[in-house]
């Protein structure tokens, strides 16, 4: 089965601290990779390293065989790479139906035939499964900065999804959201790995919803994998247990 | 922009209504004020496309306003017709905007705005010492007024409707802009540029184009400046003409689509109006201006907006357009 995603040797360095320090993994087809480690482990900056938010130091990353170090990240969100980011990122003034549209509007047609042309309807009527099918249908018309914070997070996890991605890199999609709201999220994300055939990576501190969730779970510490299995696996490994769950 | 559909209708219907009907009971004076309003608003509108909508500040919307002003005067003198001058300003305006645009990619903000006030002082001083090209301080004279299809603008009201059929031509091109998706990717822009690049907005094109594009509209708003006042010179275009039309985007509402053309009413029309007071008037301008800012940064249409929402969705405003 060859790799969706694959990171090889993948470093990073700020001055002289590594930050991400001989990262090396692969992502197969269908699976949900989970991303845990304490604060500080590298996880956010591995994510921005492979979806080209900062140039990595050296190694090398690759999507089904083809490099992608150093690629623009609108260029790999066009290849069929999606993400969501840390901290809330949706459009507060625009409703949570345009916010949708924008994050499939680039995906159609050339930029000269979406100001000449009008390729919305198909995507209106995308936005509009997209709102159904995150419960955000009473919202739909209202400011994306209008929502609940848990509602806004819907809205930003439907946003990676709306183009229709092979891989999604998911930074902290459980973050402040309330437990009912997180069992739906849950549910939602289970049933897109399911129909559209998609691969996550999650990177996430809520361990139930990890555990719940992904398929194989990775560890970081201090810019390494330290460990690497089954949730059951790295629920019971003392590496893990000293570094990160022992705290 | 989500004022209601119904009010917003009625208001620009009565707007028009106005614009057509007033010059007929105006002075020469008066009906000057009324074509700088329009040649204005074109400019405000394409600073409102690049600052409003992509949230790119830009000090040089004046130095567009000049090239075109002066591709206008330097060719029409030299018997071209206006039309042909109006191409090429606004080809000449949308590739320096987009050059202009380079910086952006790498700077933001103030930074931002000293670049682009650098080359406003810089095309500034193109203007006053090219005297082969600009003939410096003394400037133009007797720029023509143009005649379209057989029909002459030479009188004033005559040249009042031509800038108002070219205002609505830009107003409706813009419209259909903004409407489109570039208008959201725009949007996009000036929210959150990096979350609009994780999902495929390039923004880096999208940025040059904001400049380009506020530029060409900067050119066209030149290239009616030019015959409309018939004398132009260098000291027309410097920095104050930019803060002008920063003021214009800003008190009219950054980000609304009808924010130009109420802030250059604001900016051209309110001056005037208050000249009872003789002495006073641009102290009293100045007041205006300080208390709508101090109370309501986003505008007057901003101010309308706040006024007919209801206190719940009230707190969002305050990530409203900059």
């Amino acid at each position: 089965m060859s790799a969706v995603l694959e990171v090889r040797d993948l470093t990073k360095t700020f001055g002289g601290i590594s930050a991400v320090n001989g990262v090396s993994f692969d992502v197969h087809p269908g699976e949900i990779l989970g991303l845990i480690g304490p604060n500080g482990s590298g996880k956010s900056t591995l994510f921005n390293c492979i979806l080209g938010q900062l140039a990595p130091s050296s190694g090398e990353v690759r999507v089904d065989g083809r490099p992608i170090t150093g690629m623009r990240p609108s260029d790999l969100n066009l290849l069929g790479i999606g993400r969501t980011f840390q901290l809330l990122q949706v459009f507060p003034q625009l409703s949570v139906r345009e916010n949708l549209i924008l994050a499939g509007q680039e995906h159609q047609g050339s930029m000269w035939s979406r100001l000449v042309g009008r390729p919305d309807a198909g995507l209106t009527a995308a936005a509009n499964r997209m709102i159904e099918f995150f419960r955000l249908a009473a919202v739909a018309d209202e400011r994306a900065g209008a929502l609940s914070y848990g509602q806004q997070k819907l809205l930003d996890v439907a946003m990676a999804f709306m183009a229709g991605p092979r891989l999604v890199l998911l930074d902290e999609p459980a973050g402040g959201v309330n437990p009912t709201m997180l069992a739906g999220l849950r549910e939602r994300l289970r049933a897109i790995n399911e129909a559209e055939k998609a691969t996550f990576v999650v990177i996430e501190h809520n361990m139930e919803f990890v555990m719940s969730l992904c398929t194989r779970v990775l560890v970081l510490a201090e810019g390494r994998i330290i460990a690497e299995g089954t949730p059951a696996e790295i629920r019971s490994n003392r590496d893990v247990i000293e570094a990160y769950l022992g705290h | 922009m989500t004022l209601s559909r119904n009010a917003c209708v009625v208001a620009a219907v009565a707007a028009v209504l106005l614009l057509v009907v007033a010059p007929f009971g105006l002075k020469p004076y008066g009906i000057y004020l009324l074509s700088l309003w329009a040649v204005m608003t074109i400019a405000a509108i394409g600073l409102n496309l690049t600052l409003g909508y992509a949230g790119q500040i830009s000090l040089a919307q004046s130095s567009f306003v000049g090239i075109g002003a002066y591709t206008a005067a330097l060719l029409t003198t030299q018997g071209w017709p206006l039309w042909s001058a109006c191409l090429l300003a606004i080809a000449l305006c949308f590739v320096i905007g987009w050059l202009l645009g380079y910086p952006a990619l790498r700077v933001q903000h103030h930074y931002l705005a000293f670049v682009t006030l650098a080359f406003a002082t810089l095309v500034f001083l193109i203007l006053r010492n090219e005297e082969w090209l600009t003939k410096g301080v003394y400037g133009i004279t007797g720029i023509p007024r143009p005649t379209a299809l057989g029909w002459s603008t030479k009188a004033p009201v005559d040249f009042y409707f031509f800038c108002l059929g070219m205002l609505a031509a830009v107003s409706a091109a813009t419209w259909w802009l903004i409407r489109s998706p570039w208008g959201r990717a725009f949007t996009a822009l000036r929210e959150n540029p990096l979350r609009a690049a994780s999902l495929g907005v390039d923004t880096q094109r999208y940025t040059l184009m904001a400049f380009a594009i506020g530029s060409a509209l900067g050119g066209i708003s030149g290239v009616l400046y030019a015959p409309l006042v018939q004398f132009i010179e260098p000291t027309a275009f410097a920095l104050g003409l930019s803060l002008n039309l920063l003021l214009m985007v800003i008190v009219g509402g950054s980000g609304y689509f009808f924010g130009p053309f109420l802030g250059a009413a604001v900016s051209v029309l309110l001056p005037e109006w208050l000249r009872f007071t003789e002495g006073l008037y641009l102290i009293l301008y100045a007041v205006f201006v300080m208390i709508l800012m101090a109370f309501c940064p986003s505008g007057l249409l901003g101010l309308a907006e706040r006024l007919r929402k209801p206190a719940a969705t009230r707190r969002t405003q305050a990530g409203g357009p900059p």
